[in-house]
């Protein structure tokens, strides 16, 4: 493992724990009945975010997927905020109206999950091509899965950015399924970061349960884009424990295979490194996760205790008002 | 004789009969194989007609329609799910500029026999971009016929009719009647596009309702004949062509109508069938405007019960309906 601060390390191991335990609750809660509507758990891809976030910068942006509580916690959103919105209460980041497919935090430049698959990826060309206008050295970081790759929005959005050297980091989650289509089978190149070069552009793929690994090769993305050299293809190899969403059966693929990746826990093994590089010693290591289990208890109990949102409100919210209606 | 069978499972054999009896018959959609369709709706047909004719595909509803049109055209009877008639979105080019208006354009040269399955409809907590009622885009084209099953035996019966048509044939479905059961007939009659069905009689008030409403309208039914209202279900099954008749001549009986539908209310589909009245010679035996129940004018909320509140519940078409014959 590249040597790396103990702050860093730090902040990373925490996120990581955040949001799988994030998760871990949210299934849990849904399990019990508290929770309703479906959702899709990013168990076993933490490092792919908390990797790839490192570099982002005040004024950068980020479009995520229907799998995207990750992506949201690694850029730093409110983690009781993120609960309420599970939970449909009044104070999430939709007011309840989102749920978990349409968490944003507009704010940090989380400009949101999407319920459709490729949605999102046109949508981070086009901040890419904001921040380009604008004379920003900002970025885009598009989090989209490898089934997106199938989507005629995804060829778009590369041509467009591509043509305009955009800003713009297309980060392939291959988790190696899109629901039960196996991407060994849906595609015919060996690696998704090849359509690269179709494009024109450099397409690279790094191992996406290594969190060092992933921040350096973003991180070369990221720099690239800065620089005004345009966008990149980066693929994450990774792989999701969970079924797909709640109504998977598991059928497309095998008990042996989700072992044997569980066995490349991205957690597990980023805190082996730590401790055998001697960054963090094993106390470290254990208050770093009970501190992240505080914070997934507190994201609870701020949910829980939320409002429920009004049909009145609700209604008022389909249009952003007029500076008129600002006025009145 | 007759049999309990779900929404679902009338889908799937009518699926299989049709694949059974003519060879050109095939379903193409993403998830359909092994993982047995995102609702269970196909379950095990690939284990029985083959990978060849249950075919998985990638993400890329554009290319999944397409693919049906240049099948169509060379001869084959393709059926092609859409995971949730959401998605159509993405495929619009394909049913609208071409599926629709080939056959007109090439002078009658060629057909277009398609059928295009997807389920829509609210109630299930999947939010804004998994739960609207679409049907209104697709019945505004001219060349498309479009079918809303209301129960198992619809749902075979406009699906097998809708395969022996030469025309591309919308089948929308709804999610939430799939895991409904329902007594079906041991053979499922082919039913005629174009032809409504009287769901129960009555003299007071006619209600035209659409897919999951129409159950909800026989509820409310039962509700106000206790209140001495005494009502007149009609589900038209076929939204495009429309079984004007069955409606008029209903309508000139009871003097008063409803018109029910789950999507939003602006330029909805029951603002053709209020016009359709309106204009006809039944009009002189109004005994009261006609009145539309819709969905609320807001993307479908996360939250539970926004969403119910946003459209048509049981005790609502009851209040509207009384209201109706109480005031007039
Ligand atoms: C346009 C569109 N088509 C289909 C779906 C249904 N769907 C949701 S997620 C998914 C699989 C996506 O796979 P991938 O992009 O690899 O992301 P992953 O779920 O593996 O994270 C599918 C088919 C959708 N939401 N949007
Ligand atoms: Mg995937």
């Amino acid at each position: 493992m590249a040597v790396t601060s103990k702050e860093l390390a730090t902040d990373a191991l925490r996120q990581m724990w955040q949001i799988r335990l994030f998760e871990e609750a949210v299934e849990d809660l849904y399990g019990r009945g508290m929770m309703h509507g479906t959702m899709h758990l990013s168990i076993g891809e933490e490092a792919v975010p908390v990797g790839a976030l490192r570099h982002f910068r005040e004024g950068d942006a980020l479009t995520s997927t229907h799998r995207g509580h990750g992506h949201c916690i690694a850029g730093g959103a409110d983690l009781g905020r993120m609960m309420a919105e599970l939970l449909a209460k009044d104070n999430g980041y939709c007011r309840g109206r989102g749920g978990s497919m349409h968490i944003a935090d507009v704010a940090t430049g989380n400009l949101g999950a999407n319920g459709i698959v490729g949605g999102g990826v046109p949508i981070a060309a086009g901040a890419a091509l904001s921040q380009k206008m604008r004379g920003t050295d900002n970025v885009t970081i598009c989090f989209h899965g490898d089934g997106s790759v199938g989507e005629g929005a995804w060829h778009e959005a590369l041509t467009l950015a591509s043509m305009w050297d955009l800003p713009v980091v297309f980060l392939c989650e291959n988790n190696q399924y899109g629901m039960s289509m196996p991407a060994s089978k849906a595609f015919k190149v060996e690696h998704i970061s090849e359509k690269a070069t179709a494009y024109g552009i450099p397409g690279e793929t790094v191992d996406g349960n290594d969190l060092e690994a992933v921040a350096e090769v973003v991180g070369r993305a990221v720099e690239r884009a800065r620089r005004g050299e345009g966008p990149t293809l980066v693929e994450a190899l990774t792989y999701r424990w969970r079924g797909h969403s709640k109504s998977d059966k598991n059928l497309y693929r095998t008990k042996a295979e989700i072992a044997e990746w569980r066995d490349r826990d991205p957690i597990a093994r980023y805190a082996h490194d730590l401790l055998e590089d001697e960054v963090l010693t094993q106390e470290e290591l254990d208050a770093i996760q009970a501190a992240a289990r505080q914070d997934i208890r507190d994201a609870v109990v701020f949910g829980t205790k939320g409002a429920e949102p009004t049909v009145e409100e609700m209604l008022a919210g389909v249009y952003a008002p007029t500076p008129e209606e600002v006025q009145a | 004789m007759s049999r309990t069978m779900t929404y679902a499972e009338a889908v799937r054999e009518a699926m299989a009969l049709a694949m059974t009896r003519d060879e050109r018959v095939f379903l193409m959609g993403e998830d359909v194989g092994i993982y047995g369709g995102a609702f269970g709706v196909e379950n095990d047909l690939y284990e029985r007609f083959g990978t060849d004719r249950v075919r998985d595909t990638t993400i890329s509803e554009l290319g999944i329609v397409g693919m049906g049109v240049g099948a169509a055209l060379m001869g084959m009877r393709p059926i092609v799910e859409i995971q949730f008639s959401d998605f159509t979105a993405q495929a619009m080019d394909q049913i609208v500029n071409q599926a629709a208006k080939l056959h007109f354009m090439v002078g009658g040269q060629a057909n277009v026999p398609l059928v295009i399955r997807a389920p829509g409809g609210s109630g299930t907590g999947a939010a804004a971009q998994h739960s609207q009622s679409l049907e209104a885009w697709f019945a505004h084209v001219p060349g498309l016929k479009v079918v809303m099953p209301s129960d198992a035996t619809d749902a075979a019966s406009l699906l097998l009719a809708a395969l022996n048509d030469p025309n591309p044939v919308i089948v929308l479905e709804h999610k939430l009647l799939y895991k409904q059961s329902f007594e079906v007939p041991d053979e499922f009659p082919v039913a005629r596009l174009g032809e409504g069905r009287k769901v129960t009689e009555g003299t007071d008030l006619t209600i035209v309702a659409t897919s999951i409403e129409v159950q909800r309208s026989v509820e409310a039914a039962k509700i106000l004949a206790e209140r001495g209202i005494s009502v007149e279900v009609i589900d038209p099954r076929t939204i495009r062509p429309l079984d004007t008749a069955l409606i008029l001549e209903s309508v000139e009986k009871t003097g008063r109508v409803l018109l029910v539908q789950e999507a939003a209310k602006f330029g909805g589909y029951m603002a053709e069938v209020s016009a359709t009245i309106t204009e006809s010679e039944v009009f002189g035996a109004l005994q009261a405007p006609v009145k539309r129940l819709c969905g609320l004018d807001v993307p479908i909320p996360y939250n539970p019960n926004l969403e119910r509140a946003a459209v048509p519940q049981v005790e609502d078409i009851v209040e509207a309906a009384a209201s109706l014959v109480e005031a007039w």
